[in-house]
């Protein structure tokens, strides 16, 4: 009877010490599942309005440039779109293209070329500029893009002159949610107007400035294209 | 608050102040004794934990001493067993490789021997000298010339055989001089092979000679340490730092080859397991790559202990001979594919590489420029990547050495800490008795005032208790007389 006793307890005991194994193994399987993480949060999304508007189409050709310089810095994971601000922005026909870099770097290559060839294709093929500018629309669609990705560092360059040019019957006089997104205004030119009275441009600026960041983004502009590279800094 | 206490007593706050400092030294005045009895108890107390804490960290101080002792002296025992037992390993296999063909060695030595005596002997066999016949020559050519033709003819003749014969014996005996002087050439050899076997024995003489000192000498130091000597103490704590030191430089050297196999491995890695995925706040690629470095290093540390060059893991050194050579190759054998996907990840860096130098002259608008000698570094990358996983398997030689002198050395630096930390506390102890020494004196300075006072009205009363206490005033005269009776001077 004692043997029977002891053996069942060494067999209790047998399990209990592979129970308690098995629990130490998946204890550190979901320790280590829960560390994993797929999208990391400081992953980049950058959205690009281009301005098609008028004479503003002359300056495309520095796009061209700041995407080429945007495809270069960015890496596997981040995300990438590209639109255009003609009369009514606030489609997703206005994006021209948009992309999230593969995990391998040998495929994101290969889609940065892509992304590369498409819009030099599109902005090739602009002839004549758009007669309204509605910069709002693009603004508010590039938040929607961005928040939609889940990276954390949010970017949205505005190319444009800044001057909203808006059709008939369309409502754009509201304030706009911009948080966690910074907002950089690149290559404000200055109106024919602005020579006339400077301080149109800077109205012009604040006014934009005054949406951004009171919709919780961030501001910046940067007008020298030249000094890309050093003016841009990614969080 | 502090306003109205201050004006308490008066709408004027100097004079209010003034009535409450007065206030304060007399209530100071009052609890004196207490506030004594409270500082030095304190300083006493403080001061006596102090001793406490002392003697008990001395306490532990000392079993860590007698425990690193210990440790140290196993380590040294075990240390110096397995050098002796090398020793007396090396000595067997002389007197096996050796001293196992001295009976051979001995009979070639007899053999030339016993030849050389027989050729000698052979050789000093003299051949039978040359008679004297010259001496009969010449009698028979000193006879007197007989008239007679025929006595002349037969001593003529005589003559001729007799110097026929001297003739024929010289030759003879010139030529056994010839055979004895081949035979000793031909021993030549033999005491040449003679002299190289008794090198041999005297070189393999020589070696358990040195080797037996060299076993004396370690003996020595093996009693020694039995013996729980300071000497070997000594000697043992210094060799364990020296190994410490030595092994945490190649570890250092170690560390920097793999930082270098980690960043060769880590970008390329993203092509297999993603660039977008994270431990924590470290990519899964580049947890990849280390978890590759860490199992080459693992592989290198099984493949040199089934080797038994290090002695980390017991279990594998006490295997038996064919599952640790199972071991060896298999561990070999992995670590060998490892490097093979470390140099295939190195080539596919540099394609990466060479792609992403490609987007970027794209990207700007250039046209792609072919590098010319590109295959060069891709070599390069590719034999690095494969050496650097063998390189790294021996850092199980210097991480045993690390680990055993660690102990040593975390042992002394404990002793140091709990050293210096008995000396703080001893210093704390001293300070808070002195401290309280100088409050009751810090104390009696704020309360000087009314010291003073009662020290004026206690002065009559104690000089006249004094007076009391005193015994009735000497009468000189008799003391004096006295002195005349002895006939002491005054």
């Amino acid at each position: 009877m004692k043997r029977t006793t002891k053996t069942t307890m060494n067999r209790y005991s047998g399990w209990l010490r592979r129970g308690v194994v098995l629990a130490a193994l998946l204890s550190v399987l979901g320790v280590i599942s829960a560390c994993s993480d797929t999208q990391r949060t400081d992953n980049r999304a950058v959205y690009l309005l281009l301005d098609t508007s008028g004479t503003y189409t002359e300056e495309l050709d520095k796009a061209q440039s700041l995407i080429a310089y945007l495809l270069g810095s960015l890496d596997s994971g981040d995300s990438m779109a590209v639109a255009l601000i003609d009369g009514g922005s606030f489609t997703e026909k206005n994006i021209v293209a948009k992309v999230t870099f593969d995990d391998r770097p040998s495929v994101a290559n290969g889609q940065k070329r892509a992304f590369k060839e498409t819009l030099d294709e599109v902005l090739g093929g602009i002839e004549r500029g758009a007669a309204n500018t509605d910069i709002t629309g693009g603004v508010i669609q590039g938040h929607d893009y961005l928040t939609e990705t889940g990276a954390g560092q949010r970017y949205l360059f505005v190319f444009s002159d800044l001057e909203e040019d808006l059709q008939e019957g369309q409502i754009r006089d509201f304030p706009i949610d911009m948080s966690g997104v910074e907002v950089v205004a690149l290559n404000v030119t200055k109106l024919r107007r602005d020579n006339i009275d400077p301080r149109d441009y800077a109205k012009r600026l604040e006014h934009w400035q005054g949406r951004v960041e009171s919709g919780g983004g961030q501001w910046r502009v940067i007008n020298d294209l030249e000094r890309l590279g050093e003016m841009i800094q990614w969080r | 608050m502090f306003n109205q206490l201050l004006t308490l007593w008066s709408d004027s706050p100097a004079l209010s102040l003034a009535i409450w400092l007065v206030i304060l030294v007399v209530v100071l005045y009052l609890g004196r004794r207490h506030a004594h009895q409270l500082f030095r108890a304190s300083g006493r107390a403080v001061h006596g934990a102090m001793r406490l804490w002392s003697r008990s960290i001395g306490q532990l101080e000392s079993r860590l001493v007698a425990r690193n002792r210990d440790v140290l002296l196993a380590m040294g025992r075990r240390s110096a067993e397995a050098a002796i037992e090398r020793d007396f390993n090396r000595v067997h296999t002389i007197m096996e490789r050796d001293l196992s063909r001295y009976p051979n060695l001995h009979r070639k030595i007899a053999d030339a021997i016993e030849k050389i005596e027989a050729d000698y002997q052979e050789a000093s066999d003299a051949p039978p000298l040359p008679p004297a016949w010259s001496e009969v020559i010449e009698t028979v050519s000193g006879l007197p010339g007989s008239s007679d033709p025929a006595v002349h003819k037969v001593l003529e003749n005589i003559r001729e055989v007799i110097e026929d014969a001297h003739k024929e014996t010289l030759k003879l005996y010139q030529k056994s001089s010839r055979e004895r002087h081949r035979i000793l050439a031909g021993m030549q050899p033999q005491w040449r092979s003679l002299d190289q076997n008794l090198s041999q024995v005297k070189q393999t003489i020589d070696g358990l000679d040195e080797r037996s000192k060299t076993i004396d000498e370690q003996m020595q130091e093996y009693a020694a340490i039995r013996a729980g000597e300071d000497k070997a103490v000594n000697s043992l704590t210094a060799s364990s730092m020296t190994q410490f030191l030595i092994a945490g430089l190649v570890l250092a050297v170690a560390l920097m080859g793999g930082l270098i196999n980690f960043h060769l491995i880590a970008m390329p890695m993203s092509e297999m397991v993603g660039s977008n995925s994270y431990v924590g706040s470290m990519r899964i690629s580049d947890v990849a790559a280390l978890v590759i470095i860490l199992l080459e290093v693992a592989m290198g540390v099984f493949l040199l202990e089934s080797l038994r060059i290090t002695h980390l893991f017991p279990i594998i050194g006490s295997m038996d001979d064919r599952m640790r050579r199972r071991m060896m190759i298999v561990s070999l054998t992995l670590l060998t594919i490892l490097a093979s996907i470390e140099a295939s990840l190195a080539y596919m860096r540099d394609l990466l590489a060479l792609d992403r130098e490609a987007l970027n002259q794209t990207l700007t608008g250039a046209a792609v420029v072919e590098a010319q000698f590109r295959w060069i570094p891709s070599i390069g990358q590719m034999v690095l990547g494969f050496i650097l996983p063998f390189v790294l398997a021996f850092v199980a030689i210097p991480l045993e050495s690390f680990i055993h002198s660690l102990r040593t050395v975390v042992g002394v630096m404990v002793v140091a800490l709990l050293r210096g930390l008995r000396l703080v506390v001893r210093l704390v102890g001293g300070m808070a008795n002195h401290l309280s020494k100088m409050l009751v004196h810090l104390y009696d300075m704020l309360i000087v005032v009314p010291l003073a006072i009662e020290q004026r009205v206690n002065r009559p009363r104690a000089s006249e208790r004094k007076a009391d206490r005193e015994d009735p005033p000497w009468d000189d005269s008799e003391d004096l007389e006295a002195t005349k009776v002895v006939g002491v001077k005054p």
